[in-house]
């Protein structure tokens, strides 16, 4: 099943073309890392697709009302704003304000669940914005899971975050997708990207330049094409192992 | 109902008697509130019944919509400098009430001087959504608001600059100062409906203010419309604040003070402080409008000198302890 469907969709802003005609699906199962360099649009993607941002094209998700969109997709953006002291639980509970009220125990399990997934549960009674940069984004996190949506969609969620929980953060995500939910986020990580996303997305040059498989997406050429670097791929027995190595000059047209 | 509204309702209920048993004629307590339930002939039943009670409701009715009104706009804006004048519309409702006393018509007809106030902060709204659109950040109806406020001011001066004579730029000053003073029932009838209409315009906006918290973007992702929640902030927040500035003149630092004084009490939830900020306000203008009576009763003391005499300070402190947590 599609959980969302993007179609022709282009993005024009203050004039400039951001994004032109990008036609992509996402089903359940899927944990979809969404790749480029910077300015390639990949948040301008998500937000248009949510219809935060105008567009021409179609969108299913903004096709929606406000309330089914909202149970339908969990959106966390990239900056992490908690503007009151308000305790860990309580930031993770507004993820449940789009199912409204009279479901109190559900809620209550939702917010438990995150909370764990998130490894937050001793962190549960603390103020929200006296934790740490990285603490708060797991937070943010934690938030957007409980508000339960078949897809989740996180611009650059494991920025700023420990290795350890880089890492979690991304088993948490590979976990939701293989329970059936669908999950897009934006990574500039392309190591962690390679080795637990099912999918790869690059954004270069206003378009879809890639979409695939990691090892099919992550050719050579398209490294040296859309991000200027070479990089090292391998198979080790522990999965797949990526690593950029070296930033090539020659190709730049601004040199 | 939690403990903490609990406290604040025992509070007001409290203050308002205290209010009521209050005044320059020398009516026992006990008496005075037996004549206000009982009615009767005599003086003491009309001075319970057309003086006291009203300025105790509206001291109520004003209060607590200052508080709300504070405490949304500081939930909307995200910002616990915030306060309800901040839009332009206590400046504008106050340049309207001024130029009728300046053109004379609010001593012709009694209730030129509220129309005048409610007619400003009727243009405020127009001006300030004009300007920063319903779309907006919050920035552009920061900016929209300073300048609107700044012109009103302007505006003001300039009325009182050529004011005919020194009696009545003294009546403008003296009005503006804010007062609870000599008001009648009319005056309730006048500011009830509209502040009630104000506060049906802003308690439900909870919900969307708690998404406010996570940004502009994650609550319209959570299915909160930001044009809608912009729309009745500021015309429930007109109707409130218009209505105040109608019947009591111009009363600051409620608004400011008292959100941000109930916010730790509440876990800083901005749905939670909503009401606890309206019963918080209601029982500092209670309060501030018993101590004009008490200090300095033969001298007139104003209203909204009080406030913002007790509220500078306490907003000072509030700042010295934010700048202690670090924030």
């Amino acid at each position: 099943m599609t959980l969302l469907s993007l179609h022709d969709l282009s993005v024009d802003l203050r004039g400039r073309p951001i994004l032109a005609d990008i036609t992509l699906e996402v089903g359940r199962g899927e944990f979809v890392g969404l790749i480029g360099p910077n300015g390639a649009g990949k948040t301008t993607l998500m937000r248009a697709a949510l219809g935060l941002l105008p567009f021409t094209g179609h969108s299913s998700l903004c096709a929606l009302s406000d309330a089914a969109r909202a149970r339908s997709v969990a959106w966390l953006p990239q900056a992490r704003e908690i503007a009151w002291p308000v305790s860990v639980e309580n930031v993770v509970k507004l993820g449940r304000l789009p199912h409204g009220t009279g479901t109190r125990r559900m809620d209550e399990a939702a917010v438990n669940m995150a909370l764990d997934r998130m490894a937050l549960k001793p962190l549960r009674h603390r103020t929200a914005t006296r934790l740490s940069g990285g603490e708060q984004a797991r937070v943010l996190i934690a938030r957007a899971l409980a508000q339960e949506t078949p897809l989740l969609m996180a611009d650059e969620p494991i920025a700023g975050l420990d290795p350890a929980h880089q890492i979690a953060t991304m088993e948490v995500f590979a976990g939701l997708a293989a329970e059936g939910q669908g999950v897009i986020a934006s990574l500039h990580d392309l190591g962690l990207a390679v080795r637990h996303c099912t999918r790869l997305v690059l954004l270069a040059e206003h378009r879809v330049l890639a979409d695939g498989r990691p090892e099919e997406v992550l050719t050579p050429e398209r490294l040296a094409r859309a991000f200027n670097v070479t990089g090292y791929h391998a198979q080790s027995e522990d999965g797949p192992v990526f690593q950029p190595l070296r930033v090539v000059r020659d190709n730049d047209p601004r040199d | 109902m939690s403990r903490l509204t609990l406290a604040l309702s025992l509070l007001v209920l409290a203050l308002a008697v205290l209010s009521l048993v209050l005044g320059p004629a020398d009516i026992p307590a006990a008496e005075g509130l037996r004549a206000l339930l009982a009615g009767g002939e005599g003086p003491v039943p009309l001075v319970m019944r057309e003086v006291r009670l009203p300025r105790m409701i509206l001291a109520i009715v004003i209060g607590g919509s200052l508080g709300l009104a504070g405490a949304a706009m500081q939930g909307y804006l995200r910002n616990p400098l915030a306060e309800p004048g901040l839009v332009g519309i206590s400046g504008t409702a106050a340049l309207g009430a001024v130029l009728t006393l300046h053109t004379g018509l609010a001593a012709l007809w009694p209730l030129a001087l509220p129309a005048g106030a409610l007619a400003g902060a009727g243009l405020a709204v127009a001006l300030v959504m004009t300007l920063a659109g319903p779309r907006g950040g919050s920035l552009t109806l920061i900016l929209a608001g300073i300048a609107i406020s700044a012109m009103a001011g302007a505006l003001t001066s300039l009325v009182l600059n050529l004011s005919p004579n020194p009696y009545a730029a003294n009546e403008i000053v003296f009005w503006m100062m804010g007062s609870l003073a000599d008001r009648s029932m009319l005056h309730v009838w006048l500011a009830l409906p509209l502040s009630l209409l104000g506060w049906a315009m802003i308690l439900p906006l909870g919900r969307g203010l708690d998404a406010l918290t996570l940004g502009e973007d994650a609550a319209g992702s959570m299915g909160v419309s930001l044009t809608r929640l912009r729309w009745l902030l500021v015309l429930g927040t007109a109707c409130v604040v218009g209505a105040g500035t109608a019947v009591a003149g111009a009363i600051g630092f409620v608004g400011l003070v008292v959100p941000h004084l109930l916010r730790p009490l509440v876990g800083a939830r901005p749905s939670a402080l909503l009401g606890a900020s309206a019963l918080g306000g209601a029982a500092m203008l209670l309060a501030a409008d018993i101590a004009v009576r008490l200090v300095l009763p033969e001298r007139d003391l104003k209203l909204g000198v009080v406030t913002a005499l007790v509220g500078a300070p306490l907003f000072l402190h509030l700042i010295y302890r934010l700048r202690k947590e670090g924030l």
